[in-house]
């Protein structure tokens, strides 16, 4: 009886919690709510993958209004995978963020961030799940509006500057995305998704479709941080409080990138696209100056979440160039590395967050003075880092993999130049943070020991650090879903 | 599944769970784990298969015939003997990432296929840059800095041949190929990095004299001996290789004559005991390729006894210079002994190992009729007199009296020079006992009239020449760039001032349009921006301003 109807219970669950957060108003009794919510949708995720495997699609009515007329919520193998990897980084933030929450944020505050997590995870939940394109517009903007007021809640003053900015540009993004649905209502005369990508086949190639693609896909690429409109993600991640960094690395461009995708090859379908313009070419173009970008500006910064967030403009160029390449093995190598690297990136934060807690401060630096402290979390820290650089044995080292299997199968040799140098580039990133972790000697002795990281911060990280060993040796079931997920969109 | 043991995982478990152990577990844990790979290759005979599967591809993880097992052997013996002249100075880091660098280079020789080999080859790369590390100076961070960055873009040119391999013929099972296409090319490109081929060669000076006085004995063994096994394996008879290998014998020759340091010296000389083995894989020969199987044998074995030797004087003296040392024979006479032996064997003297192994290739030259490839042969063997057999043992041993009295080193670290001293030997009179162990029936004979004469010729005129040039090799000691100058310094240069370019140009067209856009807004309507909201603003109208041009780009496109 209850499963049936799990796709919206997975919807309603954060949604209706965020409130009940608020009047809970106690900061242990808000966590524990949100951290029950968001196991529920963990679990929920998995069993909805579960069932989408083997039904491959199940399509939910909401209030058994048929589409297209009813709104309905859409689940393929493709955003059931997504919705896993929102789920399980959200589910891990969760165990991590108490201890480290208390230590950032007001008390009084507490459960108003909790809130804000919990609608946060409803806009995404939403944007992965529902079928209908206005309804897409409207959890992008609750999920956007909850990141703006998480991000703001950081310690520096930066915090608002780098909200602010994000308000601005994320607004311009959803704006651009509104006004392409809009267009796309103009040209189809529908909003199920679905239902375009059927109608879509009929229209000529006009302009009015030309400039809801446009539209579209501007305002997505602002949403999922693409080189070169990639300039609110750095500050955002860098100035957020510590779990809000690990958790919207882990999730928010990842479920922007799975509606590029969900667009690109679902819903417009590539023949409308390449009559239109040629995606493919500008899409790995940006994604090669934002591996080399990202890449550089990390060498550069000189704060480890800094260097994390310029690592992600990278990283997200490396999605966007699977997707660019319009191959199925791109593709694949795409969904695989935004798995992949939800995992890596989740990982490294919470270290970071980890060091932060005991520290209180990312710099590398201040990192000197405490050398030879805090070896687990350290230890964590390279083992994350070993699968950013793509060492076998980790997950990195399957998204390398694949992607340069795609670059070559394609014949694409400038962006497999750039994936060559931005690897050796994500090494001497990496290495900046070793070497301040173990091989500076002290500026001066403090005399006291820092201990190591609570036990609650450091079982989520090496649950993390673990998984990022486990499914880079065990590759069936990441491999077995995309699989089904790219087999199923059309065009390939 | 496997009927045996994989030996590379015994030695990296153990290199793993080394730092979790203390005292005496520790130390058994060390040394049984080479024993026990050694004898696992020699307890099965014939050829062992063994297959998993990863990513949906067939992987050959251990397949062993008699090539990978004559690597497995002396890789074993070296980790032994490593770790024997380690284990008492070298911090537990080291030791551990010794071990697994050992298993790894075990766990490429015995790879049916290039999956599990790429996956060996890195562990290899980020182990021995752990090792390198350990010297633990500001220098040896940097040093394994540029090391592992240059093997990582070794790991990935080969990975991406690899996968350029599977993707054209659809399987990943490591066999010989040719160099006619991207594939190969670049899988190519990988090992002759590991194996500083030139122009990728200069990580190896660069990098392995940083090192600890222990990790080096095992840096010098591992990477380079590695790739001379793929190389055999995939690329034999490549005429390439002999052109490769003449430039690794002959550059190298020159910068050792010119080294003042000790052990960077005797890194350039790994560089040309590999040349001389990437010679023989070029000529193709199967008595080329049982040369370079044998000299690659060999010259593990005295390679890593002239570096203890050189590590026992700098970890007793603290002095890396030649023009520091001298007169050592009197205080550390089993060092200089050892060191001598090991000098003796890399001359290619007669009764030495270098003597059976190294004539195998030149023999195979004169054979097919490669007449310069002889000659270079013989110019190199000259060389290598010069400089590690002579110049070596004479700067430090003999010669002027610097007035040091060190003594000799450790117990340890004399049992592991005796041990590798004697085998040296043993081989050299004993050719046979190396000989049985080559994958090609052996019907050549080392000691004839001819060879001998000609040896010991050519190492008269040699020391000959070493002791009428000595004037002038000392007044030009250390004045040597190599490659790694370039990057290590120039490229350095050229970035920062790139950067500083970049930035102060960017920084004033940015202030420059602040300024514009903000008197024209006071213009306008009286507003003031603070500096913050400058930026702020000056980026969101610049973002606005590129989506709209993509718009109107592609609104074009499609009119």
């Amino acid at each position: 009886m209850i499963t049936g109807h799990l796709p919206i219970l997975l919807l309603i669950m954060p949604l209706l919690a965020a409130p009940l957060c608020v009047l809970l108003h106690r900061d242990i009794l808000s966590w524990f709510l949100a951290l029950l919510v968001f196991l529920g949708v963990f679990a929920g995720a998995w069993a909805l993958l579960g069932s989408v495997l083997e039904i491959e699609v199940w399509r939910y009515t909401i209030g058994a209004w048929e589409s297209p007329w009813g709104i309905e919520l859409y689940v393929d193998s493709l955003n059931a995978f997504v919705l896993v990897i929102v789920a399980s980084i959200g589910a891990a933030s969760l165990l991590f963020a108490r201890q480290s929450v208390a230590s950032e944020i007001a008390a009084d505050r507490t459960y108003l961030f909790y809130s804000a997590l919990l609608l946060n995870l409803t806009g995404l939940i939403g944007v992965i799940l529902t079928g209908d394109a206005f309804n897409l517009f409207v959890f992008i903007e609750i999920s956007s509006l909850s990141g703006y007021a998480l991000i703001s809640l950081g310690r520096k003053r930066l915090a608002l500057y780098a909200a602010y900015r994000y308000l601005i540009l994320g607004t311009v993004g959803a704006t651009f995305i509104l006004i392409g649905v809009g267009l796309l209502y103009v040209v189809t005369g529908t909003l199920n998704l679905q239902d375009i990508g059927v109608r879509i086949a009929d229209v000529s190639a006009d302009r009015t479709l030309a400039t809801a693609i446009c539209f579209l896909l501007i305002g997505l690429s602002m949403k999922l941080a693409l080189f070169p409109l990639h300039v609110w993600l750095p500050a955002a991640y860098s100035a957020a409080p510590s779990v809000v960094s690990v958790f919207l690395a882990g999730t928010t461009t990842k479920v922007f990138i799975y509606v590029l995708i969900r667009y690109v090859f679902d819903i417009f379908g590539l023949d409308t696209i390449r009559g239109i313009l040629p995606l493919g070419d500008i899409l790995v173009l940006l994604s090669m100056l934002a591996i080399l970008y990202g890449s550089w500006m990390a060498i550069v910064r000189s704060s480890i979440k800094s260097i994390l967030a310029y690592s992600s403009v990278a990283q997200i160029g490396y999605m966007v160039l699977g997707i660019g390449l319009f191959t199925r093995t791109g593709l694949t190598a795409s969904i695989l590395h935004m798995f992949n690297h939800a995992l890596i990136k989740s990982a490294l934060f919470m270290a970071a967050a980890c060091l932060i807690y005991r520290l209180g401060t990312d710099r590398l630096e201040d990192l000197r003075n405490s050398s030879g402290c805090m070896p687990w979390t350290r230890a964590a820290f390279v083992l994350g880092g070993f699968s950013l650089i793509g060492v076998p044995g980790t997950v990195g080292f399957l998204s390398k993999w694949y992607l340069l299997q795609a670059t070559i199968e394609s014949g694409n040799w400038p962006a497999l130049a750039v994936m060559i140098i931005g690897s050796l580039m994500a090494v001497v990133y990496f290495w900046k943070i070793v070497e301040a972790f173990y091989f500076r000697q002290p500026a001066q002795d403090t005399g006291e020991k820092m201990t190591e990281a609570p036990l609650m911060m450091l079982a989520p990280l090496w649950l993390l650090i673990l998984a990022n060993i486990y499914f880079g040796i065990d590759t069936d079931l990441t491999l077995d879903s995309i699989t089904l997920a790219v087999s199923s969109l059309a065009g390939l | 599944m496997c009927s045996l043991l994989h030996p590379a995982l015994v030695l990296i478990v153990a290199g793993l769970f080394l730092p979790l152990l203390r005292g005496v577990y520790r130390n058994l844990c060390m040394f049984i784990a080479p024993v026990i790979a050694l004898v696992l290759v020699w307890t099965v005979a014939g050829t062992v298969d063994c297959r998993m599967e990863f990513m949906g591809i067939e992987l050959q993880v251990l397949h062993l015939d008699s090539l990978s097992r004559l690597f497995v052997t002396v890789f074993s013996i070296m980790a032994f003997a490593g770790l024997l002249f380690a284990y008492r100075q070298a911090g537990t880091v080291e030791l551990s990432a010794a071990l697994v660098y050992a298993g790894a280079s075990l766990g490429v020789c015995l790879a049916g296929d290039m999956i599990t080999l790429f996956i060996f080859w890195e562990i290899m790369a980020l182990a021995s840059t752990v090792v390198i590390w350990s010297g633990g100076t500001s220098a040896s961070a940097a040093a394994g800095m540029r090391y592992v960055i240059f093997h990582l873009l070794g790991g990935v040119l080969l990975m991406a041949g690899i996968i350029a391999w599977y993707h054209d013929t659809g399987a990943v099972m490591f066999s010989a190929m040719t160099l006619d296409n991207m594939a190969t090319w670049f899988i190519f490109a990988g090992f002759m990095l590991n194996a500083a081929a030139p122009p990728l060669s200069a990580w190896l000076a660069d990098a392995y004299p940083q090192s600890s006085c222990s990790g080096m004995v095992f840096l010098s063994a591992f990477t380079t001996k590695t790739a001379v096994y793929v190389l055999m394996r995939g690329f034999p008879g490549t005429e390439l290789l002999i052109i490769f290998g003449l430039l690794m014998i002959l550059y190298s020759i020159v910068y050792a004559l010119l080294e003042n340091n000790v052990r960077r010296m005797l890194a350039y000389s790994i560089i040309n005991q590999s040349g001389i083995m990437i010679c023989g894989i070029g000529i193709g020969t199967e008595l080329a390729l049982n040369g370079a199987a044998a000299h690659a044998f060999s010259s593990v074995i005295y390679q890593a006894l002239l570096i203890m030797s050189a590590g026992s004087v700098v970890y007793m003296t603290g002095k890396r210079n030649c023009t520091d040392l001298g007169g050592l024979f009197q205080s550390m006479p089993v060092t200089a002994v050892c060191g001598i032996i090991g000098a003796l064997a890399i001359s290619s003297f007669p009764l030495a190992s270098g003597f059976v192994s190294k004539s195998m290739v030149s023999q195979a030259g004169v054979d097919n009729n490669l007449f310069l490839v002889w000659l270079a042969l013989q110019a190199a063997s000259a060389g290598v007199i010069l400089h590690a057999g002579l110049k070596f043992p004479w700067l430090v041993f003999f010669h002027r009296d610097s007035g040091l009295r060190p003594g000799d080193p450790p117990m340890n670290m004399q049992l592991a020079m005796i041990l590798f001293a004697i085998l040296c030997l043993f081989i050299g009179i004993f050719p046979g006992t190396l000989y049985v162990m080559l994958p090609y029936a052996v019907e050549y004979v080392p000691y004839t009239a001819d060879h001998v004469l000609a040896q010991l010729q050519l190492l008269l005129f040699s020391g000959l020449a070493f002791f009428l040039m000595l004037p002038w090799i000392k007044a030009n000691l250390g004045a040597t760039h190599d490659f790694d100058w370039i990057y290590r310094v120039l490229l350095n240069r050229i970035f920062c001032m790139l950067h500083n370019v970049a930035s102060t140009f960017v920084n004033r067209a940015r202030d420059l349009v602040i300024t514009m856009l903000g008197h024209v807004l006071r213009r306008l309507n009286g507003i003031v921006l603070s500096g913050q909201r400058q930026s702020l603003f000056l980026s969101n109208a610049i973002l606005l301003s590129v989506a709209f041009l993509l718009i109107f780009l592609s609104y074009a496109l499609s009119a």
